[in-house]
């Protein structure tokens, strides 16, 4: 098998056409996460910076748009700490964007994916700050698995290991502004209305059994926006439980439920 | 057809040769290609571990117009699937990257790396077979001794030609994390493999044994912020390389001022540009690729958006920054929620330094000459390549009108991404991989 036909001929293109291999038997955990449907084109979408729309005249843009971002990395992490082996700088590069979206949301931010009524703004912050605990506690217990287990398997390095360097990491980031991020250069999510403004989301790449009823609960609610009451999906009460644990992290804290109970 | 000569640094005619599966799988999808350091021989590697090495065809009186074809040499499974049974991880046998040694006998020598295992490949050419064993018959059975009354001198005779391939080192478990590089030494002797978080060197000779030069692991990892994501070593200098991590940086080390090259001697990065910030400006800040130029004077890294040569004498800024598809500014939400964003280009220099290359969507590929400022952008494709022409410059339209050849930003084919080209050493013959096809592209022969 292999690169041994020729076709064609003359002085021209020359075709080689590759007899396919068998194919092997892929591991589920071997899988990568399959790549959805690429959208037919990208439009440009700043909705919501113009003061006319009127989810903008009423809500501080950066608010909806960080609050979508921020479910959006939210499902990009925990499926990434699904994986059977994670891809690291995948990983790490969406837990610093994830950090930037949170620091940007935290002085005001209230949190969209509930649905009416809105939740209180204490409840909001100490769940963003939960949330920040919960992430971290996920990530840092998946490498810290990874870690651990490269202490069983690994080979002894000689000589040259004088012990592990941590890189000096800052904590968080500096808290960035949230108008200083949100310039007119950045695309947010790009729709028209709230209404669709998750419907390009294409969660069939978070499915898991655990993900599917939480893919619906995340459409936001608008939190405000006058005539836009949205026709979210009904959020059932089993949902939104599952959500807040979502959020709060069940491995590592206990919550009362949120609110919308 | 009309030659558009003056937008083109090289007038490149469209592929003498196209490379590609019947069947597109998984597994036929390129993932590395290197031309080897004379550029006689090319090198692809697949998702499915396997690895397929063109020769140049020699230049013939008959056949003038055949000359410099790549053609099959050998193609081998230099990986395999296997499975981790401590982490009860299955590893993947795509092969990351292969990086040619110099050689030096008969013999070819490359390295093929997956994520987790380097491997050292001997290629060869057999074109004589020894015959009249005294102890085996010509069939290879075993003669029974006392049958032989008379003894005879083995002798060479010739056969068709036989290329075969011997894996003749296997340097593995030296990597918890995912092999992202490999860069053979100038002294030949040693070579680096990099991860996400650490850089080993190995000797050729010893497999069970590899000195780790780079470790930014830190002591607790709910503070990883950062990992590498290329290294390659200095063309001269053995004791220098660099290498380029998630946050846009390129740290340059000399092993001979300490071990573990923890401390850099050189930190190259450029500040935030404050009115691009955005919550991507870190992903797409991450550099995706860096390779030192020829002379040894510059390096050129990648990231999401653009191309940027670097001098070594000035670590502030980069000398020069060319923009690859800058269109793409304004969807990065949408390209951050399909992923896209992640994705790892490649880039390449020419033999002299003067022009650099690098992929793109829509299977388009962009080359900037680096003397003349101009820039041109060409696609990998079937339908717009036909024999004896001449490629056709292509344009984005961004917005407004799009004018008859013009292609709109909204139509542009993100899953046709080209990731990895490769440049012959010395002549204007390129090799770009789009997804399963392999395209050559020559310099118009005179």
């Amino acid at each position: 098998m292999g690169w041994n036909q020729r076709l064609g001929g003359g002085s021209g293109v020359w075709l080689f056409r590759r007899t396919p291999i068998s194919e092997r038997m892929m591991l589920s955990k071997g899988l990568k996460r399959k790549r959805e449907e690429e959208e037919e084109g990208l439009a440009v979408d700043t909705w919501w910076l113009d003061p006319g729309h009127p989810a903008v005249a009423q809500a501080p843009a950066a608010t909806a748009a960080s609050s979508s971002l921020f479910d959006l990395s939210v499902l990009k992490l925990h499926h990434s700490l699904r994986q059977s082996e994670p891809d690291l700088r995948h990983l790490v590069l969406v837990v610093n964007t994830l950090r930037r979206i949170q620091a940007s949301m935290a002085p005001a931010a209230t949190l969209p994916p509930v649905p009416s009524p809105p939740p209180a703004p204490g409840v909001a912050d100490s769940l963003l700050a939960s949330s920040d605990a919960a992430l971290s506690a996920s990530m840092a217990s998946l490498l810290e698995d990874l870690s651990h287990i490269e202490g069983l398997s690994q080979v002894p390095q000689p000589l040259a290991d004088e012990g592990p360097l941590g890189r000096p990491t800052a904590g968080a980031p500096p808290s960035l502004g949230a108008l200083d991020l949100l310039g007119p250069a950045t695309g947010c999510l790009l729709d028209d209305s709230l209404e669709g403004l998750f419907e390009d989301i294409d969660t069939s790449m978070y499915d898991s059994e655990l993900w599917a009823p939480a893919s619906e609960s995340l459409k936001p609610g608008p939190v405000e926006g006058p005539g836009k009451e949205e026709t979210t999906p009904e959020l059932d009460e089993a949902e939104l439980d599952y959500l807040m644990d979502v959020l709060v992290g069940t491995q590592a804290l206990e919550r009362p439920p949120g609110p919308g109970r | 057809m009309k030659c558009f000569s003056r937008y083109l640094p090289y007038i490149f005619r469209p592929p003498n040769t196209i490379l590609s599966s019947s069947c597109h799988t998984e597994a036929d999808i390129i993932s590395t290609v290197e031309f080897n350091h004379t550029g006689e021989l090319l090198a692809t590697g697949d998702k499915g571990g396997r690895v397929v090495i063109f020769q140049r065809e020699q230049e013939s009186k008959n056949q003038v117009h055949r000359r410099g074809e790549y053609n099959v040499y050998s193609t081998f499974q230099s990986h395999e699937p296997e499975f981790d049974y401590l982490k009860s991880l299955e590893i993947e046998e795509k092969i990351n990257k292969i990086r040619w040694l110099p050689q030096q006998n008969a013999a070819y020598f490359l390295l093929s790396t997956n994520d987790k295992t380097v491997k050292l490949w001997k290629v060869s050419e057999r074109d004589k077979r020894p015959e009249g064993y005294n102890l085996k018959d010509e069939e290879g059975r075993l003669r029974d001794p006392s049958t032989i009354t008379t003894l005879r001198v083995p002798v060479l005779r010739p056969m068709d030609l036989m290329v075969e391939a011997t894996p003749r080192r296997v340097f593995a478990n030296a990597h918890t994390y995912h092999i992202n590089s490999i860069s053979v030494n100038s002294d030949y002797e040693t070579y680096m493999s990099a991860d996400d978080l650490r850089i080993n060197l190995w000797n050729f000779e010893i497999t069970n044994q590899s000195f780790n030069i780079v470790d930014i692991k830190p002591a607790n990892m709910e503070e990883l912020t950062e990992v590498i994501t290329a290294a390659e070593f200095h063309p001269h200098h053995c004791n220098t390389f660099v290498y380029s991590s998630s946050k846009g940086t390129i740290r340059l080390c000399d092993m001979r001022a300490s071990a573990l090259c923890d401390r850099h001697t050189k930190f190259f990065e450029e500040p935030e540009d404050p009115s691009n910030r955005s919550f991507f400006s870190e992903i797409i800040s991450s550099i995706s690729d860096v390779k030192f130029s020829h002379s040894g004077r510059y390096i050129m890294t990648r990231d999401y958006l653009t191309v940027k040569v670097w001098d070594l004498n000035m670590e502030n800024r980069p000398i020069e920054t060319y923009q690859v598809h800058d269109y793409l500014r304004s969807k990065l939400c949408s390209l951050y929620e399909n992923d896209c964003i992640f994705d790892k280009f490649e880039c390449v220099w020419n033999g002299s330094d003067s022009v650099i290359m690098t992929g793109s969507y829509n299977n388009f590929f962009r080359m900037f000459d680096r003397n003349t400022k101009r820039d041109v952008t060409l696609e990998a494709s079937r339908e717009n390549s036909k024999p004896r022409a001449i490629l056709k410059p292509r344009k984005v339209c961004v917005g407004g009108k799009r004018r008859k050849d013009e292609i709109s930003v909204d139509s542009l084919d993100f899953s046709k991404k080209i990731l990895h080209t490769a440049w012959h050493p010395s002549e204007n013959i390129i090799a770009v991989a789009a997804t399963n096809n392999l395209y050559i592209f020559q310099d118009k022969v005179n």
